[in-house]
């Protein structure tokens, strides 16, 4: 049993100099941030700067090779932490939805809370219907993934991560794969979430979004934060050369 | 291209002599053609009865000069038929159902071993599967059967294992080598997003298998698996070789006791061939359907 004095009022995940490689490839070189509960945190960069890997190393899909990241005061590199438990503090949000094609939509959000955290079926199932209206897809309870649009499958998968009641969503891109029209129903999605105090750590490229919803915007390139801070001075009065052109580039 | 290559080509071009060109292999058709029920189900309904005919026609020609004749054939197959079809071709039947049965159970274990994070496990998966899946079938059969007791004693009680369970065993163990082939492949087309999103809700490495990746794997196994029921069905008058009564011994003693006439072949073997066909031609129809539609609807 590992001692944990976490409280509240510390940061919720703490990344400490994370250094990460595969292979002969760095791809996160001396990472580190703070996410404090109820903080939305937005990670930007470009493509291949490490953001994913970050974001997949919070919850144990991808180990890290030296540093430290706790969540709630737990370490995840320590190869003594149940992963399990870890998973159910911390929900993830993928780009390819990854819905279940074999299950409805309603099937998809329940599956996890019955199977996994052994919660009675009615209850499941109330709270369950409950995340579909609140993610606005009402009706679509029976519906297969494959039968829903592109929006509608990730809003599902963001209901389907709610449905374990975590502490903190971690959202992969989430509106990278998405028509352009089916973009906003997402994003409102997570901005609700975001106003009811869910913490959440996205990585995006939805820069309108990111200056809106985010309490603090970290921009990383080749393995670095480059510069980070709230997204009033962040967009102004961006000084790395690095960020300035990123930044030109997309906006 | 290599740009050494181009400048090869060059030279060839500029030269008068007689050039061997580089041998280029442009197959014809897909790999997909090579599997056994595709060639069984390419025959039509069409072409079966002009084979069909084709055969009841030519022995009429061959036996024409023959003092036994012909129709004296076909009554001795007429009234051994029977016997042929209830005691052999049920044989053969036995022994596909019993070895699928068999071989289906240790290939499904045998293939989850195949994708299990231990180590030490997966490798040995891998290799009884290789070492199976590439040996003849007829080899496998003798060993099992020349090695396995004819009987066993549990207690006081002794009991005979019969040739067919034997036969049974043998054959299992090609089957359970490509069964297991299926189920890893199977199991290794599942997207990763699907491992990864189950394991992000806190889904253990069981549950994952269980709940998420095996259900969506069923179906894309069913059409391979028919498919290796066809090719052991068609493999079963193996065990005539060792002296199983299944269809083709049972037929051979039917001959001896019809005098041996060289005449009794072409009906009696004919008749062999016809009914595995008759047996094997649906199924693979039926494989071939179910594949076309398992690809429409994923």
């Amino acid at each position: 049993m590992t001692y944990n004095d976490w409280t509240p009022d510390q940061p919720l995940v703490s990344i400490r100099d994370v250094h990460k490689s595969f292979g002969d490839l760095e791809v996160l070189k001396g990472v580190s941030m703070d996410v404090k509960q109820g903080e939305v945190v937005c990670i930007i960069g470009p493509s291949g700067s490490g953001k994913s890997t970050l974001i997949r190393c919070i919850n144990a899909l991808n180990s890290i090779d030296s540093g430290s990241i706790k969540v709630e005061g737990l370490e995840v590199n320590d190869p003594a932490l149940n992963k399990l438990e870890l998973r159910k503090t911390v929900g993830m949000v993928f780009q390819q939805y990854n819905l279940f094609p074999h299950k409805t939509a309603l099937e998809n959000i329940m599956m996890a809370p019955i199977k996994v955290l052994k919660q009675p079926l009615e209850q499941v199932e109330k709270l369950s219907r409950s995340l579909l209206e609140r993610v606005n897809l009402v009706g679509k309870e029976d519906a297969y993934p494959g039968e829903l649009s592109g929006g509608q499958q990730q809003r599902v998968a963001i209901a389907r991560s709610l449905a374990m009641n975590p502490d903190v969503i971690l959202f992969d891109e989430v509106t990278a794969a998405l028509d352009p029209e089916t973009v906003n129903d997402v994003l409102v999605a997570i901005k609700d979430l975001a106003k009811d105090g869910m913490t959440c750590i996205l990585v995006t490229h939805e820069m309108g979004f990111a200056r809106e919803v985010a309490d603090h915007i970290y921009f990383t390139d080749r393995g670095v934060i480059v510069e980070h801070g709230p997204p009033a001075t962040f967009f102004k009065e961006a000084k790395d050369p690095r960020t300035q052109e990123f930044l030109s580039q997309i906006l | 291209m290599k740009p050494g290559r181009k400048a090869m080509n060059r030279y060839h071009g500029d030269t008068d002599l007689a050039v061997l060109k580089p041998f280029k292999f442009s197959p014809a058709g897909s790999v997909q053609d090579l599997l056994f029920s595709r060639w069984l189900a390419d025959f039509s309904p069409r072409s079966l009865l002009i084979i069909g005919l084709l055969f009841c026609l030519w022995p009429g020609f061959a036996m024409a000069q023959s003092n036994y004749s012909f129709a004296q054939a076909m009554d001795a197959l007429w009234r051994w038929l029977p016997f042929i079809v209830t005691k052999g071709f049920a044989l053969n039947l036995l022994v596909s159902f019993f070895t699928m049965l068999v071989g289906t159970i240790a290939g499904v274990l045998l293939g989850l071993g195949q994708i299990s994070p231990l180590r030490p496990l997966a490798r040995l998966s891998w290799f009884i599967t290789q070492l199976f899946r590439n040996s003849p079938w007829l080899v496998l059969l003798f060993i099992v059967m020349l090695a396995m007791p004819f009987e066993i004693q549990i207690g006081d009680t002794i009991y005979p294992i019969p040739d067919w369970l034997k036969a049974v065993f043998g054959l299992s163990l090609p089957i359970m080598a490509n069964i297991s082939e299926i189920v890893r492949g199977a199991i290794v087309s599942v997207p990763t997003g699907q491992w990864e999103a189950s394991e992000s809700l806190a889904y253990s490495r069981h549950q994952t298998l269980w709940l998420v990746i095996l259900p969506q794997c069923f179906k894309r196994m069913i059409p391979p698996w028919m498919n290796w029921y066809a090719i052991l069905t068609m493999a079963t008058p193996l065990i005539s070789l060792l002296g199983v009564e299944d269809i083709v011994t049972l037929s051979r003693q039917a001959m001896e006791a019809e005098d041996n006439h060289p005449e009794l072949l072409v009906p009696f073997f004919g008749f062999t061939l016809i009914i595995f066909f008759a047996y094997c031609y649906p199924i693979a129809r039926y494989t071939i359907s179910l594949e076309k539609r398992f690809v429409v609807n994923q």
